[in-house]
């Protein structure tokens, strides 16, 4: 099969253009004939819903947590991109998408990438007008910080809780559309399976976490916007709850899957303290805004870090990055500080963190600037660590973060079974091997309230005459069978270990192996060794309870399972791609200086997966990348 | 160290509950509170006893998920903080710890810790957002708004929806949170235009779910993990009355 990205014909800059002018419409009166289902309610599902509903379409919206305005886009804390160049320091439209593009390490679709700087702008109009409280000077317009892998300054933000902020606003308008009976809202419901019928996806089987009852609903176009799945390391920045079910079991009935081992490792998290410990938190990268990060130059060393005088610390990303200094990109940044703390430099009584170091920021600008900027920031730190890291630096790590890899769809955002959608973190699209901060919150509201209206509508345009479907139909039987079969199995067993004892391993194991350095050794031994963990799995898990009641153990087993699986597949994916690009470092592919060396000869595509069955290895279908705007050079930010 | 827990365990709604003891050792002051009650669920389930469900999810202080009553408060002994951001440290070996659900007839119990919600989203539905669809934002500085003005604006939205205002009120009522959207909003140009009918609305659908009346206890602000103030309430009745008024 080859894949067709559908992008539209003409020059770079207007491609958007004239998908709009030739996308189909429907008619208002058909639109509340045709059924959508949205799973997810974070930025990019609570928006497409919101919209969708909005036009006239029925709309049904599910989420796992206890409300919408749960879901993890709240956690995004630094800031969201967009062009306006309000600071007049040289941004436009290319330059945002170059920025990007290159950020991403060319390794994603020139036309994504351009339509997401395009509708960045309005973003910022919809967000104010839902009265999002963005940071503004004293004159009364909108201000903006910058953001790691930039030299400009285009990062809009609400103090510390940019995503929450975002995400409450279109949570609202989600609200407005329940109360105007255009969307219905599932919390508490967790989709186990996807429905597909003639080819196309037509409905999702979901469980009602409060009772255990199983499901079954209908619609003419089903949109993942589930999230990433970061927490399959366990160790994260992740909330507890985000996992890779709707995705990972659409895999299994068709959607391709696309570079799933790229995820990024945020280089200012909380270092892990003990082995009970169940998340890392993370600090906003806009700390590195004023903040400085170094080890001591000397080890071992025992002394505090505000007893270091100057001359003895190693402001390494300043003295690898000059360009950039400590404002490198995430991935760089990361892999910079796991080369100091491996090399024993470390600090922290771990031995596996860095400092970030405010007291310059602060004898310049005074305490009080600094408070503004950050305080809930310095706040969550002194929460967490008991520190006040306005009299002494804070000790950072790297964490699992963001998966750039998710669910292949073209330039609608439709994956390779028709009628499927995927939106933010949850598809492969417009960040490529690395994605730079504050893009992320852009893209989920970009493809959600943007992009979804035009393309599911030119979807539907199909579809007006196909009519709703019963659920008594044969495949949601089927479907529902085998999601039955699957809750059952893992009843069933009954061993000795817990589905956390199994994620903790798990989680480990690619930490070592397709985490920050990836090697061939390296990964050809964790695929065996998840294989082992994964039978191990089957024979030894304990879940207790039964599956017609509440049962979170259930719920956790079912995405450990999940995991168990996706876990192989980015092995395989990092394994077969013999390069260094963005988050993806092999270790056999660097330069002396120990920079990672890309090789667009041979690995200049997207690497989407092809389920092949139960035990199967998946085939690899590559998407070629052509890059008719921009020079692909090597991303240097030195 | 060594906690001796009194956990409220409940099967659903309709099914009494009672507290009952668990003892566990090895507790580390580094944990946090929400991983001290998952290494008991560990010892739960290896035992072949049930876990005890409760809410979280981000696991950061943001996402509003978590909140326990723990020795008789919202979230715990330190103040500001949600269950998710309190650690052992602060407590000591041999103490005995009170686990129990957050309190409020509006907060139905679904099983052990996990609360019933949703009457924050019906509240929020009855009014808590701006009336404008996707598409029609004019643009983003064609309104300016002072620094002060955002930045208050900014100290009511900030508001996570967990909860710990009306279980720590002894009427349970949920003026602190639907006071802050409204307040959020009402000081705002784009919120504005709708305060009238969005306060009237919105106390409406507080008085139809089973919260209490607000008694100016201000045992909310207290408790609440965003320092929102009940200066937020006050600018609630102020809008109800003007809006009473107003409607004349």
């Amino acid at each position: 099969m080859e894949l067709n990205a559908k992008i539209p014909p003409g020059p770079l800059k207007d491609k958007w253009s004239f998908y709009k002018d030739h996308a189909r419409l429907v008619n208002p009166a058909n639109r509340k004939k045709l059924d959508v289902i949205v799973v997810g309610t974070g930025l990019s599902g609570s928006a497409a819903a919101a919209s969708l509903g909005e036009m006239g379409y029925n709309v049904k919206s599910f989420c796992f947590q206890d409300s919408a305005r749960r879901a993890h886009s709240v956690a995004a804390q630094g800031g969201v991109n967009a062009m306006k160049n309000y600071k007049n320091d040289g941004d436009s439209v290319y330059r945002m998408f170059y920025d990007t593009i290159k950020g991403g390490d060319f390794r994603s679709r020139e036309a994504n990438v351009y339509r997401l700087a395009e509708c960045s702008a309005q973003l910022i109009d919809q967000a104010v007008a839902q009265g999002v409280p963005f940071g503004r000077e004293y004159g009364g317009y909108l201000n903006n910080r910058s953001f790691g892998g930039v030299q400009v300054s285009r990062t809009f933000y609400a103090r510390g809780q940019t995503g929450q902020q975002l995400l409450l606003g279109s949570y609202q308008a989600l609200m407005r559309q329940v109360a105007a009976k255009t969307v219905t809202l599932y919390t508490r419901h967790e989709m186990l399976d996807l429905v597909i019928v003639d080819g196309k996806a037509r409905g999702v089987i979901v469980r009602n976490l409060d009772t255990g009852e199983i499901e079954r609903h209908s619609a003419h176009t089903v949109i993942l916007a589930t999230g990433g799945f970061g927490k399959i390391y366990y160790l994260s920045t992740l909330a507890m709850g985000c996992n890779a079910s709707a995705i990972w079991r659409a895999h299994k009935k068709g959607a391709f899957m696309a570079c799933p081992s790229w995820t990024q490792v945020h280089p200012t998290s909380l270092p892990q303290s003990g082995s009970y410990q169940s998340k890392l938190t993370l600090m906003s990268e806009s700390l590195r805004n004023d903040g400085r990060i170094w080890v001591p130059l000397h080890s071992p060393e025992n002394r505090k870090p505000n007893d270091i005088p100057e001359e003895e610390r190693d402001y390494y990303l300043e003295r690898r990055y000059p360009a950039f200094g400590n404002l490198a990109p995430r991935d760089i940044s990361s892999r910079a500080a796991k080369e100091r703390i491996d090399a024993g430099f470390g600090v922290g009584p771990q031995l596996n963190a860095v400092y970030l170091d405010f007291s310059k920021a602060i004898k310049e600008q005074g305490q009080g600037k600094i408070q503004e900027k950050y305080g809930n920031l310095f706040d969550m730190y002194r929460k967490i660590t008991d520190i006040d890291a306005y009299q002494e630096p804070m000790m950072i790590s790297p964490a699992a973060h963001f998966s750039m890899g998710g669910l292949w769809v073209d330039y609608e955002l439709m994956t390779t079974i028709p009628g499927l959608f995927a939106l933010g973190e949850a598809n492969f699209a417009d960040h490529g091997a690395n994605r730079l901060g504050a893009n992320s919150l852009l893209q989920a509201c970009v493809d959600g309230y943007f992009i979804a209206p035009y393309t599911i509508s030119n979807y539907l345009a199909g579809e007006i005459k196909t009519p709703r479907l019963s659920t008594d139909d044969q495949a949601f039987v089927a479907a529902e069978v085998q999601v039955r079969a699957q809750l059952g199995k893992l009843l069933e067993i009954n061993g000795t270990k817990t589905a956390d004892q199994y994620h903790k391993i798990l989680g480990k194991l690619l930490y070592d192996y397709c985490g920050l350095s990836r090697s061939s050794a390296g990964l050809t031994k964790a695929i065996a060794e998840i294989k082992k963990l994964r039978a191990d799995f089957y024979k030894n898990l304990k879940v207790p309870g039964s599956e017609d009641e509440m049962n979170g153990e259930l719920e956790k087993a079912g995405r450990i399972a999940d995991y168990l699986e996706i876990a192989e597949l980015m092995c395989q994916d990092a394994l077969t791609r013999e390069e260094s690009c963005g988050a993806h470092f092999r270790e056999e592919y660097q330069t002396p200086e120990g920079e990672a060396l890309r090789n667009d000869e041979k690995y200049c595509f997207v690497s989407a997966w092809q389920y092949q069955g139960e035990d199967q290895e998946e085939i690899l279908v590559p998407e070629p990348l052509h890059f008719e705007n921009v020079e692909l050079t090597v991303r240097s930010y030195k | 160290m060594k906690i001796y827990l009194k956990i409220w365990r409940q099967t659903d709604a309709g099914t009494p509950g009672k507290l009952v003891d668990y003892e566990l050792d090895n507790v580390i002051p580094h944990m946090s509170f929400l991983e001290m009650m998952d290494t008991l669920n560990e010892q739960l389930i290896l035992s072949g006893d049930r876990p005890v469900e409760f809410d979280h999810d981000c696991r950061e202080g943001i996402c509003g998920q978590c909140g326990m009553m723990i020795n008789g408060r919202a979230h715990g002994p330190v103040q500001h903080l949600t269950t998710c951001q309190l650690h052992m440290r602060e407590f000591k070996d041999g103490d005995t710890i009170y686990i129990e659900p957050f309190r409020g007839a509006a907060f139905p119990v679904k099983r052990d810790l996990r609360v019933d919600r949703s009457a924050f989203d019906r509240i929020i539905q009855a009014g808590g957002f701006v009336s404008v669809n996707t598409g029609q934002a004019p643009e983003a500085n064609g309104i300016p708004i002072t620094h002060e003005q955002a930045e208050s604006a900014f100290d009511s939205a900030a508001c996570i929806g967990c909860g710990a205002c009306v279980a720590t009120c002894k009427n349970s009522s949920a003026a602190l949170f639907t006071s802050a959207k409204i307040a959020h909003l009402v000081k705002l140009p784009q919120g504005k235009m709708e305060s009238e009918k969005r306060v009237l609305s919105m106390v409406a659908q507080m008085d139809l779910e089973d919260f209490g009346h607000c008694t100016n206890t201000e045992a909310c602000e207290v408790e609440c993990p965003q320092s929102i103030s009940v200066l937020n309430i006050a600018r609630m009745n102020w809008e109800y009355t003007l809006s009473k008024v107003l409607k004349k």
